[in-house]
């Protein structure tokens, strides 16, 4: 890739251009060579003569070997039945079970899958308030962590394995020791926590010790910089009509991101041209998922934040603040949002991003009130989680201790702060000084390691347990499976330190809500079933709670619920000096004078405002954004082949952590992708490959954590770069002064962005909303190519005369996450093959997430396309299988039948979408007993030489259609879901009859802007898409 | 010059290239029987179980309903094998210290499952569901054969794809009225096809072209 020759193919190019990397816009010749081999690795070897000979000895040895092998009789297979079967249960057909993902102290709410007693896949709760059925990559994938077999398996006393029994003799010697001093060496440490009957626990132990001390720490989650705040925001993106993202992932991260996917996804899938859809600023460092939906995405350094938000309420009439001077694109960006704000009071929305300050978090709520829309698109209350709210200053606070020697105990519950702590503490050196130290974990990693206990903790399918949602909906946890290596829950260790010993989690849980049911817990709960009635009594109420899983009255948003009212809004704060701007630009345009601002609600001014921190003057050289990984997080889903191998977001990089730039500053330091580059800050360095991330604000430089651990497991050992030596307890999320070296080195990465290329041709399209509203069929259809007559085909038309399956997805709804991709992977028994296997394209993802950008490498516009099997209804693929292993079926799929497929290709080479899968090897894990267990009985595992593909869920169709015959009915609307469509946080997939013209998939494609994906070739394709209808700003729109 | 090929030669070709092709053909129909023979589809094998159940004398001689054991076989896509719980319902009272029922009493006792060997077992590859073939009207033993005559279980049918198929392309030739599918003693009328085809359109059985898609059985 060279960066002169972008820029000039870009300057040449004549309308819209998509590309979807920069290899593919700098056009050069390694990458055509690369596009003309589909199967990069296979297809060449055909030239070579010696290659093509030992291919044939081997076709002709696997040929006579399989033969003989064939020859041999089944062995006999066993059924082993219960001895008492358990009610309900119905053998071969599975039970559901509501229950919750707790991460970050937030509740993630879940339906789980049960096969006899297995937990087969997760879905979202379809009910509760922070699902509406939707989940997050990691609510799909923790399914694998359950069954992972690298989990710690034993008690580990002192380097030996001890008995439970065993750690509760030691830990009550270790607590009988502290009670006469009141505890005042007792330390106990937990990730965030809201859990009702956790938090009881705690303060229990908190007022038996006195002096003992909770502290809190999270990589991700519960860690603030530049102070925290004691509200916290609840959004309601329904009724908002302009929504302003200050550095907020609002769509991709965070405990809210669900439900705020399916309410900002509800003003974007829109059903006629006529209808308003809303409008999305995002300023931002990074790229995120947020800001590839945005209609205006400006490219600020995070620490330009503030300046930016600090203008932007000033513009709206915020009293006390006034605008700095700001950079000409920032302050055009700024005054296009401030009227568009102004124009939408009551019904725009300011949202902070979590790595913002505490200053900016004040500002967003000032401009909130001053517009009226706090209680309309957003509701303030009282942080849901319970333990201490800023974790950088909590753990700093505990080495504090910990180095002073005043650490006698030490309880970590579910964290690694060897691995994660911020390095500028060494918490290592710290923990030596400890007497005591106790871990409780999932895996034995490196603070296991430096523990003098180690108690396996349960995965929490394994556990009873409570967790409030971002709403504060009590959620409830109960295991699908009794744990599997024996690991217990945090509430255990902490009852037992309160000398509770014996009572298992069950216990403690289900007696905590029965005292909240009589009232005589210290926390108040209204608890009342959905309609709003009490229930009778608490056996009632528990057994409801469970089914469904949460209880509706305790959400802070439920009519006359029990709300911790939200502390009044500090003032805003003054406005902060101007950043080292650029040649004082010329005074902006006068704004369109907003109207009078109505006097914001009066806080109870306290006498004296504290001054909020103002930001500090960037110091010269590069900033540092610092960034969970998308797929792996902090490092705990590292050893999950799943995610490793799920494409981040718009990079699409599999197995590795890099570096993200900007285009101008990769020109400006001469690196490219795959380019080793050495960063120091505060005087740490790690050298990191680098990734050239279009749309990077210029001067920063994201780092993503959560890679290169070493005693985690068979997976995650090894893997990417350990980036937490880089991050200081002062500035978690951001530091600039960095210094940036090339190092000369390169490092090999597995990006799929190139694959499965489209080569050209125009596969999203877009159209702004005024060209949609004025000629809504030609505005899409103009963008396509010629599509030739429906009968045209020398093949005779096939009538389709029962159901007639179809998909259409939104691509104006899609948000890119790609939790489709990983629904799919849990649902169809996908394998992992590893990242020199996804370098030679052969990763087996059945639907994948294609990322387009449009215009500059500077300030693309980004669009997101999945991409599942299309199943054609004049399938090219059905035409080249020798073997008739791929045929279509008389509902219109593209049946993929494994075990008559021999393996030529045919199918793939011919398929123009690229959605056909091969297994070059045996990708499945077919020896590790631990994950069998995991696996879809309905699908069948995959062997090598198999093509494989998407068939748009053949056994949800098969069991719908069987429930319906069963019950003598017809298959219903919404009946079948398939795993993509039931994930998907924006409701941008669905799936039906097409021959039913009132169901959602009919109506959808009837829509004006619904298009199929290269119809030119007269494949007929039964996925369809929806046009991208974007709503741009006219004061700002430059097309 | 002399020949180097006596006259001979000729029919020693000849017999040569006949022998080998016949040598071929009858390979390929040794393939073609073996595959399609009982030792390869072990149909009609009777299969040793840890216990000696007896299907006649339960089915047979007492008259059990199927449904009393395999209570899954409507709803669900496995017929259910009965939990020793189901055993022991009688057998708590009946034959209490027989020989032969110790292995279901020690079951019970020690709470260890039985094993039992599956008799009809068809490829991982195939999803056949019972529920759905109880409510179309296919009888028990048209595809499990006289159970009620079985004193140790075999698999009736050859359970090759052929036999699938045969059923899935005219049900009319093998269906029954749904009150007769759990009945052992049922024969088939003279008039099947034609009752057949009545009952096809009664239970809206779909047309061949439906059933016989691969994904019907497949996935």
């Amino acid at each position: 890739m060279d960066f002169a020759s972008v820029r000039n193919r870009l300057a040449g190019l004549e309308g819209r251009a998509y590309w979807r990397s920069l290899e593919e816009l700098a056009d050069s010749p390694e990458f055509n060579d690369y596009l003309h081999r589909e199967f990069p690795v296979q297809a060449s070897e055909f030239s070579d003569p010696a290659g093509r000979r030992t291919f044939l000895k081997l076709m002709g040895a696997s040929l006579a070997l399989a033969g003989v092998g064939a020859c041999t009789r089944q062995p006999p297979q066993k059924l082993v039945p219960y001895i008492r079967q358990p009610e309900e249960l119905i053998p071969g057909t599975p039970l559901f079970y509501a229950t919750a993902m707790p991460m970050g102290g937030y509740a993630y709410p879940l339906l789980a899958e049960n096969h006899m007693g297995r937990p087969t896949k997760l879905e979202g709760n379809p009910e509760h308030p922070a699902s509406l059925g939707a989940t997050d990559v990691f609510g799909q994938g923790s399914i694998l962590n359950l069954y992972d077999p690298d989990r710690s398996r034993a008690i580990v006393g002192r380097g030996e394995i001890r008995t439970w029994s065993a750690f509760m003799a030691a830990l009550q010697a270790t607590m009988n020791a502290q009670r006469g001093i009141g505890g005042q060496g007792i330390r106990l440490l937990t990730e965030p926590v809201s859990s009702p009957s956790l938090v009881e626990q705690i303060q229990q132990l908190l007022t038996d010790f006195p002096q003992a001390t909770w502290h809190q720490w999270d990589p991700v989650f519960g860690t603030v910089q530049g102070g925290a705040v004691d509200f916290a925001p609840i959004y309601s993106l329904k009724a908002a009509d302009v929504v302003v993202s200050l550095d907020a992932d609002f769509l991709g991260k965070g405990a809210g991101q669900l439900r705020y996917s399916k309410d900002f996804g509800s003003r974007r899938r829109i059903s006629t041209p006529k209808d308003e859809q809303s409008r999305l600023y995002v300023a931002e460092p990074v790229p995120t998922i947020t800001g590839a939906k945005a209609e205006h995405r400006l490219a600020v350094q995070a620490s330009s934040v503030h300046a930016l938000a600090a203008a932007l309420a000033a513009r709206v009439g915020v009293a006390g603040v006034t605008a700095g001077p700001l950079p000409d694109t920032v302050s055009a960006f700024v005054t296009a949002a401030a009227a568009d704000l102004a124009a939408h009071r009551g019904k725009s929305v300011v949202i902070a991003g979590d790595h913002q300050p505490a200053a900016v978090h004040v500002l967003a709520r000032a401009i909130n009130d001053a517009l009226g829309n706090t209680g309309t698109t957003v509701r303030y209350t009282t942080p849901v989680t319970a333990s201490p709210a800023d974790g950088a200053a909590s753990i700093t606070e505990l080495v504090t201790a910990m180095n002073a020697g005043k650490v006698d105990v030490l309880v970590i519950i579910d964290a690694n702060p060897v691995f994660t702590a911020p390095a500028n503490l060494k918490f290592a050196d710290a923990l030596a000084k400890v007497t005591t130290r106790i871990h409780l974990g999932l895996y034995h990693d490196d603070t296991a390691d430096l523990c003098h206990w180690h108690v396996p903790a349960a995965h929490y399918l394994e556990s009873w347990g409570d967790v409030r949602a971002f709403d504060g909906t009590v959620s409830l946890i109960q295991p699908l499976i009794a744990p599997i290596y024996d690991g217990r829950t945090a509430i255990e260790v902490i009852a037992s330190m309160n000398g509770q010993l014996g009572r298992s989690a069950f216990e403690l849980v289900k007696d905590f809500w029965t005292r909240a049911f009589e009232g005589s817990t210290t926390a108040k709960f209204d608890l009342k079933d959905p309609a709003g009635r009490p229930f009778a009594t608490a056996d009632a109420f528990w057994r409801h709670a469970l089914h469904d899983g949460f209880i509706a009255s305790t959400s802070y948003l439920a009519p006359g619920a029990v709300i911790p009212p939200a502390p009044p809004a500090p003032p805003a704060p003054p406005a902060p000096p101007a950043p080292p701007a650029p040649p004082a630009p010329p005074a902006p345009p006068a704004p369109p004078a907003p109207p009078a601002p109505p006097a914001p609600p009066a806080p109870p001014a306290p006498p004296a405002p504290p001054a909020p921190p103002a930001p500090p003057a960037p110091p010269a050289g590069f900033e540092i954004v610092f960034r969970p990984d998308p797929t792996v997080l902090d490092g705990r889903f590292g050893n999950n082949g799943w995610m490793q191998e799920l494409p981040k977001p718009l990079s699409k990089l599999t197995w590795d952590n890099v570096a993200y730039i900007g285009f101008a500053t990769a020109e400006k330091l001469g690196v490219k992708n795959e380019d080793v580059i050495q960063i120091t800050s505060e005087g740490r360095s790690i050298q990191m490959p680098v990734w050239v991330m279009p749309g990077t604000a210029d001067g920063t430089i994201a780092v993503h954590f959560g890679y290169g651990q070493t005693k985690m497991g068979r997976v995650a050992n090894g893997v990417g770069v350990n980036a937490y030596p880089l991050r200081s307890s002062s500035a978690p999320w951001f530091i600039g002064g960095a210094s940036v070296t090339r190092t000369g080195a390169t490092y090999v990465l597995a990006s799929t962005q190139t694959h499965f290329n489209m080569e050209g041709r125009n596969p999203v399209r877009v159209v702004t909303a005024d060209e949609y509203r004025h000629e809504p069929r030609e505005s899409v259809a103009r963008l396509g190519a010629e599509v030739p007559d429906k009968d045209m085909s020398l093949y005779t038309p096939f009538e389709y005369n029962g159901n007639k399956w179809g998909m259409a997805i939104d691509l104006n709804a899609c948000t890119g996450c790609g939790v489709c991709t990983l629904a799919c992977v849990a649902e169809n028994n996908i394998a992992v093959v590893g990242k020199a296997q996804i370098k030679k394209a052969r990763e087996m993802h059945w639907i994948r997430v294609d990322t387009y950008f449009e215009g500059s490498p500077d300030a693309p516009a980004m669009y997101h396309q999945p991409v599942p099997c299309m199943q054609c209804e004049n399938a090219p693929c059905e035409q080249v299988c020798p073997v008739g292993a791929t045929v279509h079926s008389d509902e219109g799929l593209n049946d993929m039948v494994y075990n008559r497929c021999v393996g030529t290709r045919y199918c793939s080479n011919n398929c123009p979408y690229k959605v056909r899968r091969f297994n070059f090897l045996l990708y499945s894990d077919w020896t590790t007993e631990e994950i069998k267990a995991q696996r879809n009985p309905d699908v069948t595992v995959r062997s090598r030489g198999v093509m494989e593909k998407c068939n748009y869920c053949m056994q949800r169709i098969s069991h719908a259609r069987i429930d319906a015959k069963v019950q003598g009915r017809d298959i219903r609307d919404g009946d079948i879901v398939t795993a993509c469509q039931q994930a998907c946080p924006s409701d941008a997939i669905v799936f039906g009859n097409l021959n039913d013209p009132n169901s959602k998939v009919s109506v959808l494609k009837a829509q004006e802007r619904n298009y199929g994906l290269l119809e030119e070739l007269n494949t007929h394709p039964r996925t369809t898409y929806l046009a991208v209808v974007r709503n741009p700003n006219p004061a700002l729109d430059k097309a | 010059m002399s020949q180097i090929f006596p006259k001979s030669a000729n029919a020693t070709a000849r017999m040569t290239i006949a022998g080998a092709l016949t040598l071929v053909l009858f390979m390929g129909w040794v393939v073609f029987t073996l595959m399609r023979s009982s030792w390869a589809t072990k149909q009609n094998e009777f299969v040793e179980q840890p216990i000696q159940f007896s299907h006649a004398h339960h089915v047979g001689g007492i008259g059990l309903d199927c449904r009393y054991c395999h209570t899954s076989v409507e709803t669900s896509s496995f017929a259910g094998i009965p939990p020793t719980k189901t055993c022991m319902n009688c057998h708590s009272q009946l034959w209490t210290n027989a020989k032969i029922l110790e292995p279901v009493r020690a079951s019970f006792r020690n709470d260890t499952p039985l094993t039992w060997i599956k008799v009809n077992d068809l490829p991982n590859f195939v999803y056949f569901n019972h529920s759905i073939h109880i409510k179309q009207g296919v009888g028990c033993a048209t595809c499990h054969g006289p159970v009620d005559k079985m004193p140790l279980m075999y698999q009736a049918q050859s359970l090759l794809m052929e036999w699938c198929i045969g059923c899935h392309r005219a049900p009319e030739k093998f269906i029954r009225p749904r009150a007769e599918v759990f009945n052992m003693a049922y024969q088939a009328p003279d008039n099947q096809v034609e009752l057949g085809l009545k009952l096809k359109a009664e239970y809206k059985i779909a047309d061949a072209k439906h059933l016989v898609s691969c994904s019907i059985c497949h996935r």
